[in-house]
């Protein structure tokens, strides 16, 4: 492992002072930057780069088809008076936290049924891939469909009931559209958490659960003293992800209601975008997405800290 | 502490029956063990005992209680188990404490409980680690300690030592027999090392694909096996067996492969030229003048004895020398069993047919 250290002195010695290009090339610190560099060019063109160009770019007036002058942070002033911004702040953590408290639930409740013996497991498990799969836009568009405020079949089925006398306006009217939205988003989102959550559950030996029966725990005990405390580490993971999609929630909307009615599902992704690109004013859409930064960054910043290894987990130093 | 029987117990999985019928009584405060070679249906059974697995025939009763429909956490029994199943997530003493929190009990209850039985283990010191701060065989302790804070009525034990390297699991072996001495609470526990068998139990339950072959003290399986099966199993190394007949002309005497005569006691009655086997262990070959003749294959000293493998009428039998005979292979010598202490099977059953 030292032998290219050990050596290179000696060769020095007897070629005078290496070039600059031989230490580089040679040195195993530098080598370690060189398997670097593709993936770091790679982000840095593709990521960095953007990300740093909205930033930029929330801090000029820039138009599409005209180049921006530097305005500071006018942008940030006018969207702090702009009531439909806040509304649309509002709808993102209103749409995130619903949607994501319902998903984990429902996730969790799917995970721990298909982790017992039951026919056709693998089956049943695919399918429950399902929603996962199939394009947002496409499943958006069947959801346009079901909402429908002439077709809906949602509606057409609970009149055939008699539940209801006249179809529900699903996507026209501001409760019912969020609840639509946030109905479909769940739809799509809970795949993710089930089959991240079962394989969770996969790494319980169960010899755990036996030692707890014998133990004396019910049911309910080996879930919440066996079960859910060695699950944390990937609920935090897998929360964290699902919030992460959820906030920055586009295509969903978009193929919905395109923020409709009267701005009461517009996310701050849709309203950034029709600002952007609709309208043009590209300054004021980049203010409103670099907007989203700081929630994202909390975001992650609190699954950080519950993510932090625990005292229990394998690989940290005895403490 | 309390007695445990096990009553003609059968056990299927789908149409293949594992277990064919066992019955095994065991006393109050008895070390039982249940040796047999992996498949055999003694984990199975201990499982069954502990209420993890359904019973399809027969009785398992503890004291006076038939618990085959009673839940695992009303038996009042301890399990420990082969990767000793320690709830990663908590600390030694949380561990040791897990069951008498399910119950209610108060803290100091717990504590106090927790504190005396990591007393017993010498666990004191490591109450506030978390599992894989802990060595194997710390681990296993523990293990033990949250089987001991409960104060069971049985304890049963599931390959406990098969994950720890061979200096611990000798002297893992001399504790678990240390802490049975003491609390005197009737133990089940399985094993597939005979040896481990041998050194802990009260009684060995040798068991082969379902059935129970033997059971008896330590001493009794090893002087008389009551078959070939439990006769090859027990001991180390294992008996030479070799196939021929029993001859009565004038004396007994055994005709083994090739011709070679072995010595007997006493010839079963009606038996010349029955075809039988004929089992020596290996520590009781003598070399003597008048012993079969043998051809040294291979010499392992191991300092305090010296195993010796030679091609006995062309079969390779073992045997171990406590004296230090300098021997090479090739060379020719006289093997002699001792008669008093040989055994005879039956050629087709494998019943022992000398007393």
């Amino acid at each position: 492992m030292s032998t290219v250290q050990t050596s290179m002195p000696a060769q020095a010695a007897a070629a005078g002072e290496p070039s600059f290009w031989s230490r580089l090339s040679g040195n195993r610190n530098w080598a370690a930057f060189w398997f670097m560099l593709p993936t770091a060019a790679f982000l840095i063109l593709f990521l960095a780069y953007p990300l740093g160009l909205g930033v930029w770019m929330s801090f000029t007036d820039e138009r599409i088809g005209r180049a921006g002058a530097f305005v500071g942070i006018e942008n940030y002033q006018w969207l702090w008076d702009d009531s439909i911004f806040w509304l649309s702040v509002f709808n993102t953590l209103l749409y995130t936290l619903i949607a994501s408290a319902i998903k984990f639930a429902i996730g969790l409740y799917l995970a721990l049924l298909l982790n017992r013996h039951m026919p056709f497991k693998a089956v049943i498990r695919s399918i429950v891939l399902i929603p996962f799969i199939v394009p947002t836009v496409l499943s958006a568009i069947a959801f346009w469909w079901i909402y429908d405020s002439q077709f809906s079949i949602i509606s057409w089925s609970l009149i055939k009931l008699g539940v209801i006398h006249s179809n529900i306006n699903f996507l026209g009217d501001s409760t019912w559209a969020r609840a639509s939205v946030i109905f479909a988003n769940v739809w799509r989102g809970v795949p993710f958490v089930a089959i991240t959550l079962l394989a969770g559950l996969q790494t319980v030996s169960p010899s755990l659960y036996e030692a707890a029966t014998l133990d004396g725990a019910t049911n309910w005990q080996r879930f919440r003293f066996i079960t859910y405390p060695l699950l944390t580490p990937i609920i935090a993971v897998v929360m964290t992800f699902s919030v992460l999609f959820t906030f920055t929630d586009f295509q969903l909307i978009w193929a919905l209601t395109r923020g409709g009615p009267v701005n009461a599902t517009h996310l701050m992704a849709t309203l950034s975008y029709q600002r952007g690109i609709i309208s043009g004013r590209l300054g004021e859409g980049a203010a409103i997405a670099t907007a989203m930064i700081p929630f994202l960054v909390a975001a992650i910043a609190i699954s950080w800290f519950g993510m932090q290894r625990r005292k229990w987990q394998q690989g940290s130093n005895n403490d | 502490m309390s007695s445990v029987q096990i009553r003609d117990v059968r056990k299927s999985f789908g149409n293949f029956e594992v277990l064919h019928g066992v019955s095994i009584p065991i006393e109050d405060g008895e070390f039982v063990v249940l040796v047999g070679p992996s498949g055999c249906g003694k984990s199975t059974l201990l499982r069954m005992l502990a209420g993890l697995e359904n019973i399809t025939s027969g009785t398992i009763s503890i004291g006076d209680r038939v618990v085959n429909n009673v839940q695992p956490k009303e038996r009042d029994i301890a399990m420990v188990f082969q990767n000793y199943a320690l709830y990663p997530h908590m600390t030694v003493a949380d561990n040791m404490g897990f069951s008498l929190k399910l119950r209610g009990a108060k803290p100091e209850e717990i504590s106090t409980g927790v504190k005396r039985a990591a007393e017993i283990l010498a666990l004191t010191p490591l109450l506030d680690r978390y599992p894989r701060q802990l060595s194997g065989g710390q681990r296993q302790r523990v293990a033990m300690g949250r089987a001991i804070v409960r104060d069971p009525q049985v304890f049963l034990f599931d390959e406990p030592l098969s994950n720890l390297d061979a200096k611990l699991r000798v002297a893992m072996r001399t504790e678990i027999k240390e802490l049975h001495q003491r609390l005197r609470t009737t133990t089940v526990y399985v094993t597939h090392d005979q040896i481990e068998a041998m050194t802990m139990a009260d009684k060995i339950v040798v068991m082969h694909d379902g059935i129970v072959e033997q059971m008896g003290s330590p001493l009794e399986l090893y002087d008389t096996p009551a078959n070939q099966f439990v006769a090859g199993f027990i001991g180390s190394p294992a008996m030479n067996f070799l196939r021929g007949a029993v001859k009565v002309n004038g004396a007994a005497y055994f005709e083994g492969p090739n011709g070679v005569k072995l010595p007997l006691k006493s010839a079963p009655a009606n038996s010349d030229g029955k075809p039988a086997v004929y089992g020596v262990r290996p520590e009781h070959f003598t070399i003597a003048d008048d012993g079969a003749e043998a051809e040294i294959v291979v010499v392992e000293p191991t300092g305090s004895e010296t195993q010796v493998f030679a091609k006995l009428g062309g079969e390779q039998v073992v045997a171990v020398f406590r004296e230090r005979h300098l021997f090479n292979p090739g060379d020719k010598v006289r093997l002699k069993p001792d008669p008093a202490l040989v055994h005879l099977f039956d050629d087709s059953t494998g019943k022992r047919l000398n007393s």
